[in-house]
């Protein structure tokens, strides 16, 4: 499709049923589905002659630790011919279990296994979902909201032992977390209260 | 009579000369030729994302440089689009000569490690020596403009830190004269030298439509044939006003993206000229007030000006609730930064796509049926850097 409108058009007739939401900006295509639906979407976004998009950019997790639908699952796409780039995205819980686009992008395999060590969302169907980029034997997921910046445990050559030995992590300081919210902006509440009247007027 | 034959698993890394960094392959072996490819990354891993989470906009900056560290800037560049496009600031016209200038020397950077160091892994030692020294007056002109050989720091949302000191535009110029020479010299000894062919033609090829299936990008697509360039397909900062042109590939092996880079590093040069002949004096960072910070001069004097510079340092700028992906291109490839911003002074998320790692992750399918003494000639010849893959 040549341009962004048209591209959105094509997609709401073509995948009706199967696309909840779509929004241009920042020239890119944002579009919300659902888990059951990617994979038809990303075939009909990779195969049909008017999208083209063959590249999977990236795929990554945005965690939202005080919502119900926790995760946030993103994938970029990239379509040579016509130039357009198509952000796709879809929420899940906790525990969900989401389909895995290795048979239909190779290039995904990594980036799963990213996802996967990073936030802990399994994938179905992936050929080799393994932790990898965080240590063997690592513990929890880094990238989680509610992972400390810190870590829970650090590594260090026991003289004693003569081997590398993983402990809980002590710090001589701890890390401090300013609060730089600037005081002549009024604290929280009274921002709140501001932006209320606002709405009413 | 049969003999039963057990496949050789061979540790490649981590601390192999020709891994390029903290690599570990696990290579299965039958007799010379390679199976399987396992890498096992990782080892370099810092968690610069969640890092970045937990630091204001500019105090994110420096974490950029730490990901591809032999071109710093250009990776620094995705990020500070990033903010811009989010905040809706235009950046004024010398800071985006200026930031290309500094883009195409580390793509230089970039390249004569790249091409140099390959060629090392397969045998040739002088151009590494030759190279080097070219590298070593680059970074200088890297130290000279941000204070740092390697990390820079210098783009801000809006544009660069500080201006250019006195004298460098010229002696930038002046490499400009003498560097295409020292490409030939490398070309001299490597284009046509029988062993460098030998190691390097039709090793590792990537076909167009596996290139795209891949996520390749950069010289990776490019050698392939796919004519490709987000500085000429989706065009940021000035490059649209720059005339140069985009080599690309025809057999998509080890020599071709050779060939590219070579070619690649003389259009870097003439992009340098045309920047530095269109340059003109002016502001070098967005005139916005409650984004870049005052002077140090007018901070001794105005009130206001000390009360900005101590907001924009310990809070930093607030950057309102939006999503964005950016993505330039970088010495190895689409370098792309996805953020997400909640409106206050820290970014929400920011998600790296560093090219490297769709680059790495395809080494299985480019050795399966090579022989092991084929696997430094392609590991060097996809450029990596762990500091990117790892992030």
């Amino acid at each position: 499709m040549k341009s962004l409108e048209d591209l959105e058009k094509k997609i709401n007739s073509e995948l009706t049923t199967k696309i909840n939401n779509t929004e241009i900006k920042h020239n890119q295509i944002y579009i919300q589905t659902d888990k059951e639906d990617m994979v038809d979407v990303a075939i009909f976004l990779k195969t049909n002659q008017d999208t083209k998009f063959r590249q999977l950019i990236d795929i990554t997790v945005v965690d939202y630790p005080e919502q119900n639908q926790r995760f946030e699952v993103v994938y970029l796409f990239l379509s040579h011919e016509f130039n357009q780039r198509l952000i796709v995205k879809y929420s899940i819980a906790e525990n969900e279990v989401i389909p895995s686009l290795t048979s239909i992008f190779p290039s995904a395999n990594w980036m799963e296994r990213e996802v996967f060590d990073m936030y802990g969302v399994s994938f179905k169907d992936h050929p080799d979902l393994r932790r990898i980029l965080t240590d063997y034997g690592f513990e929890g997921h880094p990238l989680r909201k509610d992972f400390p910046l810190t870590g829970h445990s650090e590594v260090r050559y026991s003289e004693d032992q003569k081997k590398v030995i993983s402990e809980p992590v002590k710090l001589e300081q701890n890390y401090r977390n300013f609060d730089y919210e600037s005081p002549w902006e009024g604290t929280k509440y009274i921002k709140e209260e501001i932006q209320n009247n606002d709405k009413k007027n | 009579m049969t003999k039963k034959i057990k496949n050789l698993n061979l540790n490649f890394g981590p601390q192999h000369p020709a891994a390029h960094g903290v690599l570990r392959l696990i290579l299965e072996l039958d007799g010379e030729v390679v199976e399987k490819a396992d890498p096992h990354i990782g080892l370099l891993h810092r968690g610069t994302e969640k890092l970045i989470e937990n630091k204001t906009y500019m105090q994110a900056v420096p974490y950029f440089d730490r990901l591809d560290y032999v071109a710093p800037m250009n990776q620094e560049h995705a990020f500070a689009l990033a903010v811009e496009k989010i905040l809706k600031i235009d950046v004024p016209i010398r800071a985006q000569y200026i930031r290309v200038i500094f883009c195409e020397i580390g793509r230089i950077l970039s390249h004569i490690l790249n091409v140099t160091t390959q060629a090392l892994d397969v045998g040739a030692l002088t151009p590494s020596l030759w190279g080097f020294e070219e590298r070593e007056t680059l970074m200088t002109f890297y130290e000279r403009a941000s204070g740092s050989r390697l990390h820079a720091n210098y783009f801000r949302a809006g544009g660069v830190h500080q201006d250019l000191p006195k004298g460098l535009e010229e002696d930038i110029a002046k490499f400009c004269e003498t560097f295409p020479k020292i490409i030939n010299d490398l070309e001299s000894l490597l284009t046509d030298n029988r062993i460098f062919k030998q190691r390097n033609v039709d090793i590792g090829v990537v076909t167009k439509e596996d290139a795209l299936d891949y996520s390749f990008s950069g010289v990776m697509i490019r050698g392939s044939g796919v004519p490709w360039d987000l500085r000429k397909s989706q065009p940021y900062d000035c490059y649209e006003s720059l005339d140069f042109k985009i080599p690309v590939g025809k057999n998509g092996d080890c020599y071709d993206r050779y060939l590219c880079r070579i070619e690649e590093m003389k259009e870097s040069v003439s992009i340098i000229k045309q920047c530095l002949a269109k340059m003109e004096k002016g502001p070098i960072k967005s005139l916005d007030g409650k984004i870049s910070p005052p002077p140090k001069a007018e901070i001794k004097q105005s009130m206001e000006a000390l009360i900005h510079h101590f907001k924009l340092f310990t809070e930093g700028y607030r950057v309102p609730k939006d999503e964005i992906y950016t993505a330039v291109e970088a010495p190895k490839g689409e370098f792309g930064v996805y953020l997400i911003s909640d409106g206050s002074s820290k970014p929400y998320k920011c998600k790296i796509r560093a090219p490297g790692f769709s680059h790495l992750q395809s080494m299985d399918y480019l050795i399966k049926g090579h022989m092991l003494a084929d696997v430094p000639a392609v590991l060097g010849s996809l450029d990596i850097v762990f500091g990117e893959v790892d992030r």
